[in-house]
This record gives C-alpha cells, sequence and structure tokens, in this order.
C-alpha cells in the first residue's frame, strides 16, 4: 500500500511521526488534588498549586507513574527506572506557572512498538521513540470577546502521556491505523479514555516529503492538534501536497509549527508560534527524581489484561477466525468482550458472522453501538445455539434475530411465543405432504411422468403449507417416497 | 563568551522583560561583568562528575491519586487584575 | 522590664507562665514599638489587629489552662516573603504590591498553630535578591547600629533585612528569616542577633515565594542561640506538600543547647581565609576557635579546596532557577498588570515595570545561562562543581562535629557602598554559600564588636541533620563570647 505524491520533477513519499497527547485516566491532576473530570463550570477544577500562586509546590500523583508505566509495557516498552521531571520554559495565557512541567532527558518509558493491522488483513509494526509525562496547559479562548482572550485552567495540570511514534509512518491510511490501534490499547490498558472529541488524545502531525528512493529525511513540519482520525489523514494529505509543491517550485519548506483548518482543508502557520522558541529545560528543583521499583513494576505487569494483539492471534488459533474477522473483532475492547462471550460454548466462527454482518449492519442503522445493542451477547449466543442444535433452521433464525432487534426478547422464547420450532415429526409432516399431493393432482402426474423438478414445486407448496417450520430434508425425502415410490 | 546588546535583548524579550533601548548597552555591561566572573568555573575538573540533583538524599514522594482540591475558583480569581466571570482574561490572542 | 530588647523568647515564656505578664500587655508593647520604630523601614505591612487578637486568644488559652508552649502569646516578625491567609504579602516587590494570599505558608501556619503573635510583615530584599536590603520596592531598611563617633545610615543586611533590624531595635522579640545564599545568617552577624538556616527539608517551602528553590530554606532570626532553638522546633516538621521536606522525626534542639563544647571537634578551613580581610574579622575568628579551645574542645585545621568556586556556582544556579521561578509573574492571575496590546507587550511591561534593577538582572543572567548553547557550559558544570563542594563537606565532616568561620567579610556598611558593582555585593555572601549549596545547617553566633563598634558575628556549619550539633556547639560559643552590647535604643520602645 505505497502512498506516492506525482509531481512534476516525479514521484514523492510522505515521512509521518506522530505525537500523541493521551490524558492518563486519574481522578486528580498530576501535581495537585484537583479533579479532571470534563466540563466543569470555567475554573472550578482549580487548585491554587495549578494558579501557579506564589510559594506552591507540585507532589507527584503516583497513579500518573503507574499509567505511564501500563502504558509503557503495553507498548512493549523499555521501562526507564530512573526519570527526571524538567522544567519546559515558555510564556503563554493558558501556562499559569511561566513553565510546562514535562520530562525530557529522561522520560519514564523509553523504545516500544506498535503493530498495525491493515485494510488487506497484513501487519506492519511502527516504532515508539518514547513516551513521557507532562502538564496539560490550560484552554484560550478567543470568540467571547473581540478584544480580550479568556482563560479557563480546568485542564492545567492535568495528566497527559506525550507518545512519540518513529518517522515510521509512510501513508495517511497507517497515520489512521496508527492513531485506532494506539487508541485500543490504551483503552485495553485502561489507561486513557481515547476521547477525541473531549480532548483526552491529541495528535501532533509531523510531515515531510522525499523523493522517492531518497534516503535523507527533509524539513519536517509539525501540524498541532489533530482532533480525529479522519482530520489526521486528511492533514497529511494536503500538508504532503503543499510541500511536494513548495520543493518543485524550486522552494525551501521551513520548519514551523502549523494549524490544520477542517473547513479550509488546508494547514497555515501558527501566528503565535512565530518566534522560534529556547524552551531552557532543567530539572525540576520542587520535584526529585522517580525512582521505580523492579516490584512495582512486576505487580503492573502482572495485571496487564490481554491486549489486542494476543487477542487477535488467538482468535485465529484457538477459534479458527480469518486474521480478518479477528481483526476487526478485536479493534475495540468492547466488541471483543461481546465476541467472546457470545461464543462461549457455541460456534465461533458463526457467532463471528452473525457479529459481523447482521449485528453490526443493524447497529450501524440503528447508530448504536455495541454496549447499546438490543441483542445482548447471551442471546446472540443462544440465537446460533439452536440453529446448530435444528431447533429452528437459517431462515427462521433472521425472523427470530430481527424480533430480537426489536423487543430484546431471547430468542428460545421469540421462538415458542411464535411456534417457529422446525417441525421433525415425520408423522405431521407426512399429513401436510400427502394433502398437497391429493390437492395438486395434475402437477402429481407431471412429477410421475418423469419431470422430477416439479418436485422443487411440491417442496415449496409443503414448506408454504408448514409455515416454513418443516424440515426441508423430510419434505424431500416423503414426496419422493410418495409421488415417484 | 560576551553579550552583545543584540543578546541582550534577545535573552530580555526570552524573559519577557521589556527593557529600554539605552539600557540595553550598559546592561549589556554589567552582565558580561558577571558571566566573565563566574565563567572561572571552566578551571574547575568535573569530568565524570555527577550534576547535583537534590541537596538532600531523600526518595521522590508520592500523593495518592484523589481529589481533594480545587472548587475554590474565588480564592483563585480573587486576585486576578482582568477578568470576565469566572475567566481570566488577558489581551487577544492571535493563534 | 525597662527594656524591650531585655526580652527573649524564653524569659517571655517563663513571665508569661508565670503570669507576671500577659500576651496582650506584652503585644501592646511591641505595638507601640512598632510604630515608634517606622524610622527603620522594618515593616512592609503591620498587623496590629491581627496580634491583639491572637495575643488575646493566647491568654484565653493560658487562662484555660491549654498554653501551647514557649511561643504560645510571643510576638515576632514575619519576613513578606511567607504568604500569610488574608494579609497583602509583596515579597518586596512591586509586582506583588496588592497581592493577598488566600493561604497561609506552612512555616508561618506552625508558628500561628503553636500561639506566635505576628506583629507584622518585615521588610526584605526584593524577592530575597540582595545583602544589604536595599532592592525592596517599599524602600531601603535602616541597620539600628551606628558606627562610633559618626551616624551614617547602615544597611541590616539582606535580605532579611526587616526582620533584624524589628529585633535589633526592639520592635519584635523574634522574626522568621528565609536563607538561600545567606539571607538569615549575614543580616544576624550585621546586627548583633543569631541567625539559623536549617538543614535544607526541615522546614517547608510550601507557601513562601520562591527565589531559588533548591537553595531557599526558612529559618529563625532571634537574640539568643536557645530562641533559635525553641522558634525552630515550632517552625520546622515534615510537610507532605512539600516534596523536599525531610520526612523526619524533629530532636528536641532546645535540649541541644547544653553550652558544653567538650570532646567537640572544630574545624577550621583554610580556605575561608581571605586576602584583605579586615583584621578584626581575623581576630574575632581566631578569638572563637580559642574559646573553643578553652572550653575543652580539639581545634582541627581542614581543607574544603572548591571553596573558592561556590559564589560563582551559588550565581549561575540560583539566577536560573529565579528566572524560571519568577515568570508566574506574569500580571494575569494576580499580581500587577501594565496594560498591552498585546499578550507579549503586556508580559514584557508589567515584568519591565514590576521587577526593580538588580531581579531584572538576575532574572537575565539565568535566563542566560539556561538558554540554548550556555546551557552545558554553565548551569550543568555548576551542579557538578555543586557536587563537588558537597563532597568536600562530606568529607570533612567524617573528621569534625562543626566547623567555625567568619559569619560576613564585613561588618554592616554604609548605604551606597558597593552598589554600583554587583559583584562586591555578593561578595558579603561569600562564607555563607557553601553551606546553602550542600543544604547543610548553619548558625551565625554574635562574636563581638569591631573597631568601629558594629557586631561581627562568627559562623558554625554542622554535617546534615545535625542541627543537634550545631545548636551544643553555637550555645557554647555563645556563652563564651558573652555579647552583650546593644544598638541605641529606638525612641518609645519601653516597657
Ligand atoms: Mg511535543
Ligand atoms: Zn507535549
Amino acid at each position: 500500500m505505497s502512498y506516492i505524491i506525482q509531481g512534476e520533477s516525479g514521484d514523492w513519499e510522505v515521512v509521518v511521526g506522530l505525537e500523541v497527547h493521551a490524558q492518563a485516566t486519574t481522578n486528580s491532576k498530576l501535581f495537585s488534588g484537583a479533579p479532571t473530570t470534563f466540563g466543569a463550570k470555567p475554573n472550578e477544577n482549580v487548585s491554587l498549586v495549578d494558579a501557579a500562586m506564589p510559594g506552591m509546590l507540585p507532589v507527584i500523583n503516583e497513579m500518573a507513574i503507574e499509567q505511564a508505566v501500563r502504558t509503557g509495557l503495553g507498548l512493549r516498552a523499555k521501562i526507564n527506572r530512573t526519570s527526571v521531571f524538567e522544567r519546559k520554559n515558555y510564556f503563554y495565557a493558558d501556562l499559569p506557572q511561566g513553565y510546562q512541567i514535562s520530562q525530557y532527558l529522561h522520560p519514564i518509558v523509553g523504545e516500544g512498538v506498535v503493530t498495525l493491522d491493515l485494510a488487506d488483513g497484513s501487519t506492519r509494526d511502527v516504532g515508539i521513540e518514547r513516551l513521557h509525562l507532562e502538564q496539560d496547559a490550560g484552554k484560550s479562548l478567543h470568540d467571547q470577546d473581540p478584544k480580550r482572550s479568556m482563560i479557563d485552567l480546568n485542564r492545567a495540570g492535568v495528566v497527559l502521556m506525550e507518545i512519540v511514534s518513529k518517522p515510521d509512518i509512510r501513508t495517511p491510511e497507517e497515520a489512521g491505523a496508527y492513531l485506532k490501534k494506539l487508541r485500543a490499547i490504551l483503552r485495553y490498558l485502561g489507561t486513557c479514555d481515547g476521547n477525541m472529541e473531549e480532548g483526552s488524545m491529541r495528535a501532533d502531525v509531523n510531515v515531510s516529503v522525499r523523493p522517492v528512493g531518497a534516503s535523507e529525511l527533509r524539513t519536517r513540519v509539525e501540524v498541532k492538534n489533530v482532533n480525529s482520525v479522519r482530520f489526521v489523514m486528511q492533514a497529511i494529505e494536503v500538508e504532503a501536497e503543499r510541500q511536494v509543491t513548495v520543493w518543485e517550485d524550486g522552494g525551501e519548506v521551513r520548519q514551523e509549527t502549523r494549524l490544520f483548518d477542517p473547513n479550509r482543508g488546508e494547514t497555515r502557520a501558527m501566528r503565535s508560534k512565530e518566534f522560534a522558541h529556547d524552551y531552557r529545560y532543567f530539572p525540576d528543583p520542587d520535584l526529585l527524581p522517580v525512582k521505580l521499583e523492579e516490584d512495582f513494576i512486576t505487580r503492573i505487569q502482572a495485571s496487564l489484561p490481554e491486549l489486542p494483539d494476543e487477542k487477535k492471534d488467538r482468535f485465529i488459533a484457538d477459534l479458527g477466525l480469518s486474521a480478518y474477522d479477528a481483526g476487526v473483532l478485536v479493534a475495540d475492547r468492547e466488541t471483543a468482550a461481546y465476541f467472546e462471550a457470545a461464543a462461549d460454548g457455541h460456534d465461533a466462527k458463526q457467532v463471528a458472522n452473525w457479529l459481523t454482518t447482521n449485528l453490526f449492519g443493524a447497529l450501524n442503522k440503528m447508530g448504536l453501538d455495541i454496549a447499546e445493542s438490543p441483542v445482548s451477547a447471551q442471546h446472540l449466543g443462544e440465537l446460533v445455539g439452536l440453529m446448530e442444535d435444528g431447533t429452528i433452521s437459517g431462515k427462521i433464525a433472521k425472523d427470530v434475530f430481527g424480533i430480537m432487534l426489536e423487543t430484546s426478547k431471547a430468542p428460545g422464547v421469540i421462538v415458542e411465543e411464535q411456534g417457529l420450532k422446525q417441525i421433525t415429526d415425520t408423522g405431521a409432516i407426512e399429513a401436510i405432504v400427502d394433502q398437497v399431493i391429493t390437492d395438486n393432482p395434475d402437477q402429481a402426474d407431471n412429477v410421475r411422468a418423469g419431470n422430477d423438478k416439479a418436485i422443487g414445486w411440491f417442496v415449496g407448496q409443503v414448506m408454504k403449507a408448514s409455515g416454513g417450520k418443516a424440515n426441508p430434508g423430510q419434505v424431500n425425502q416423503l414426496l419422493k417416497q410418495k409421488l415417484l415410490g | 563568551m560576551s553579550l552583545s546588546t543584540d543578546d541582550v535583548r534577545k535573552i530580555a524579550f526570552l524573559a519577557r522583560i521589556r527593557v529600554p533601548e539605552e539600557r540595553l548597552e550598559p546592561l549589556a555591561g554589567e552582565l558580561n561583568n558577571i558571566v566573565g566572573w563566574v565563567e572561572q568555573l571552566a578551571e574547575v575538573d568535573t569530568t565524570g562528575v555527577q550534576p547535583m540533583t537534590s541537596v538532600v538524599e531523600t526518595v521522590t514522594p508520592m500523593r495518592a491519586d484523589v481529589v481533594n482540591d480545587g472548587a475554590i475558583s474565588d480564592r483563585v480569581l480573587a486576585n486576578a487584575p482582568d477578568g470576565e466571570g469566572a475567566f481570566y482574561a488577558v489581551p487577544k490572542v492571535v493563534e | 522590664m525597662s527594656d524591650l530588647r531585655d526580652w527573649t523568647i524564653a524569659s517571655a515564656a517563663d513571665a508569661l507562665v508565670k503570669g507576671d505578664v500577659s500576651s496582650v500587655e506584652l503585644t501592646d508593647a511591641f505595638i507601640t514599638a512598632m510604630e515608634a520604630g517606622r524610622t527603620l523601614n522594618a515593616f512592609i505591612t503591620e498587623t496590629p489587629e491581627i496580634a491583639r487578637d491572637r495575643a488575646t486568644k493566647s491568654d484565653a488559652r493560658r487562662k484555660a489552662g491549654e498554653a501551647r508552649g514557649p511561643m504560645d502569646g510571643v510576638p515576632i516578625g514575619m519576613k513578606d516573603l511567607f504568604c500569610t491567609e488574608g494579609t497583602r504579602t509583596t515579597a518586596g516587590s512591586h509586582i506583588l504590591e496588592n497581592f493577598v494570599p488566600a493561604y497561609e505558608s506552612t512555616v508561618s501556619g506552625n508558628l500561628r498553630d503553636a500561639g506566635a503573635v505576628m506583629l507584622g510583615k518585615t521588610n526584605l530584599d526584593e524577592f530575597a535578591m540582595g545583602s544589604a536590603n536595599i532592592t525592596s520596592y517599599f524602600g531601603s531598611v535602616k541597620n539600628p547600629w551606628t558606627p562610633k563617633g559618626a551616624n551614617a545610615n547602615l544597611v541590616p543586611g539582606g535580605s532579611s533585612g526587616g526582620s533584624v533590624a524589628a529585633i535589633s531595635g526592639g520592635l519584635v522579640i523574634a522574626a522568621t528569616g528565609t536563607d538561600t545564599g545567606g539571607s538569615i545568617r549575614q543580616p544576624a552577624s550585621f546586627t548583633g542577633l543569631v541567625g539559623m538556616k536549617p538543614t535544607y527539608g526541615r522546614c517547608s517551602r510550601w507557601g513562601v515565594v520562591a527565589f531559588a528553590s533548591s537553595l531557599d530554606q526558612p529559618g529563625p532570626l532571634t537574640r539568643t542561640v536557645e530562641d533559635a532553638a525553641i522558634m525552630l522546633q515550632a517552625m520546622a516538621g515534615h510537610d507532605p506538600k512539600d516534596s523536599t521536606s525531610l520526612p523526619m522525626a524533629l530532636p528536641d534542639f532546645r535540649a541541644a543547647c547544653t553550652r558544653d563544647a567538650k570532646g567537640l571537634r572544630v574545624g577550621i578551613p583554610k580556605e575561608y581565609t581571605l586576602d584583605g580581610m579586615p583584621a578584626d574579622i581575623q581576630k574575632l575568628w581566631d578569638q572563637g576557635a580559642q574559646w573553643f579551645r578553652d572550653m575543652g574542645a580539639e581545634i582541627v585545621e581542614v581543607s574544603l579546596p572548591h571553596t573558592k568556586y561556590a559564589l560563582p556556582t551559588y550565581y549561575i544556579v540560583a539566577p536560573a532557577e529565579a528566572s524560571s521561578n519568577l515568570a508566574r509573574y506574569d500580571g494575569v492571575r494576580y499580581g500587577l498588570r501594565v496594560p498591552g496590546s498585546s499578550l507579549d507587550e503586556m508580559y514584557e511591561l508589567t515584568r519591565g515595570e514590576g521587577f526593580g534593577t538588580e531581579v531584572q538582572r538576575r532574572v537575565l543572567i539565568g535566563t542566560y545561562v539556561l538558554s540554548a548553547g550556555y546551557y552545558d557550559a554553565y548551569y550543568v558544570k555548576a551542579q557538578q562543581v555543586r557536587t563537588l563542594i558537597a563532597e568536600d563537606f562530606r568529607k570533612v565532616f567524617a573528621d569534625v562535629d562543626v566547623l567555625l568561620t567568619p559569619t560576613a567579610p564585613s561588618a554592616a556598611f554604609a548605604e551606597g557602598e558597593k552598589m554600583d558593582d554587583p559583584i562586591a555585593m555578593y561578595l558579603n555572601d561569600v562564607f555563607t554559600v557553601p553551606a546553602s549549596l550542600a543544604g547543610l545547617p548553619a548558625i551565625s553566633v554574635p562574636g563581638g564588636l569591631d573597631a568601629n563598634g558594629l557586631p561581627l558575628g562568627l559562623q558554625l556549619i554542622a554535617g546534615v541533620c545535625q542541627e543537634e550539633t550545631l545548636f551544643r556547639a553555637a550555645s557554647a560559643l555563645e556563652a563564651a563570647a558573652g555579647f552583650t552590647a546593644r544598638p541605641g535604643p529606638v525612641a518609645g520602645t519601653a516597657l
């Protein structure tokens, strides 16, 4: 799946690295006891520490450290026994301290890897450079007043995990797959809710282009705060196009920070970032280096859930699912859990089929996600069970499923109520068969005369008369006996 | 290494301190005196010496993840030079 | 009582226990003195109402048999670097001129809870940056001491200049100070008082306006060593809100003041002998060593090879941390704001007008030494040298119990001196900075007078968390020196 931009001078490839800011799931902030809840009144989730009042001091939230380590382990990354919080110094209206407490030379997590599941069922590894902890900044609102910007510090000090990928991404699709997979891993781990709309996951995209075959990297541009998977893919496309044009017009791509404008579908340079920053990092003298004990790490390691990659392998190996179906089912934690509950004790492939074709389709129409499904996992499993033991035919099962979607009733109950149980009692079927034959003497003669294709017509009639409940196999057999002897 | 008035102008902007044009020259002089004086550290051999991180060896204390602060916007905003409702206000920022 | 300057924490505590005086009587007398002593400019904000209220409550507690110990009911001054809830806290700066904290610093809170009566917020160098208390936006502080036969105005030392002027002028019985490079010890030496800087981390920095986080340490300023021990006991203790606070129980500091130096090993660091050091100071230093010998202590010459690099190291580390610590004064959430057409202009005008010359100078130096291309050459280098300096001390304290040095290279000097040359001013701290860089406990004890009749202090330094040894040696030195001299009284200060 290579992604090539045709320019006048020739073909260009795009080189992408992603910096994802993921809000670590914690009750309180990184260095204060203020809450991290979304949607509070302005400056409600703010402590004197968050507002950087004179003499206020930071104290590390141990859950932030734990979540970072858990995420690092989930990314199969190196956990650094010693990490250091440093001050990143710059002035901005929503940065109360005049510096952001972040990690620089000594991040808490080192190199790791994320495995992408691509559309064609193949996989590709993207390297993780590092993960470090840092404070989020506050929020500036620019549209409230013609002359002033309004500052809300509710987010100031919220725990962020900055996850930096290596420049291993070569296509917008891979960027999308990377974000989806990273989000899935974070959700499986319970270290970030991955909610891009609420800003708990934001991506900065580093984009550069180079002629196909070239090995050296060209100037990269950082596109800031792209807040959806779709926009990330768009931003890469338009920014890459822009850079190719700049190079081919004999220009130089400037190292700069740009903003993606989804409405205009273009990127533009950020005014507030015009001046080159000199962040003057140095270890925060209010905090001591973070030292991790071996047993702290092993305890977290032991508590890790089964992650998407492991689950996928197990689904393929133990349940015999296709790589594609397995990939689809593990993509999100809830779906995987639903599938495993439904498949418990039933034909996993059948369940997978019903899930990916019938249920997903229905949920899409209803605009519901798996958690809101009117059909419970147990009921879907039960439905497959009724087909397995011949209680109903596949055709009836579809009708039952339709009723389940409307009523959320158990399939067994529905089959009972509507008397949809398959008729297997030969006597009963024989009665219907005899009736149909006597009602259609000419057709019967026609068959007896050797035109056995007409048997099919009789089968249809019998099934119809039985309301679809007669066992088709038995019907066929009886008709042959009766008409052809 | 000696600072030019232009260096001082850059540093002053980094520190967001307005220095009147006529002060740049003398200030460069003062800063150069101090910088020149501290540069005597160059003569100390520090190969393999760990930079000091904390004067007293103790382990990093950590907080339990409990919410025990916030909901004090009145105290947070009490000294604000300019504001609107529960917001702080600053001159318009263009991003 | 004829002279308010006869009061010590210990004597006041006794009188209060015996009922010879009430906290309200004591407090009213000192409020009168405080008002009479305004010529010293020792206070930025006077808080007589708070004082009377706390004194009344203290007397009530005592009547109910619920007195809280030796600080209960004792009038003190609070350096205006400690945030005090509901009482404006300025750090001596225009930028915080009208800042009223909604919180109480841990140390001032501890003292309040011990029953201490705050008379007011004492003057200081702006953001504690200075050694003469001449950089305060609220004006310089006058040293109550005057040189023999002259009536020049002397500086009280700094940065805790208001605190020492208030004590030596008889406006308070004791006061808090903070020490980053000598801001407690040097002013104590300039005013014939005891100034003690505990081990870094003994007193919480929470709620103390930060200058240089890795160096700042609160401590007591008092008339006697015993008072310093009593007051430190009330100020210090582990604080979970300060990540650098020492998680250790406190020893009984007062009990350590045994005045017994027998068997102590007292080190004399040879590198502290400066050429051109005033003869009086060398003389007092030798005298101090002799006193210890006479008390049965052992004098050992020791070497701290990196001493001469302490001051330049300090003038990289402290400004670097300060440049970052003072970034929060941006006119957005509190403090002075000078309007600007853009955010950056507002920042620049606010900080250009809000910060004084010395603060600006240090913020710029700090910004420079941290900036791209210079960080390793200056900041990292300085922190490495700092490690070597701490190593020097560690080695020496394997051999000796305490170190004896002069506190300052000169007695109090006249206002206007050394002002044109920052480095000459910085040299005031040449003897106090090394212990600060190593986080060691140190104390200045008045030793005698120089030829001009001005007080001179001797400094004792002990190993990390060795405050008990320090108080033991200091109480002995104090007894031997028997320093009783006082400046002429400030008019209207008698009870
Ligand atoms: Mg980044
Ligand atoms: Zn970041």
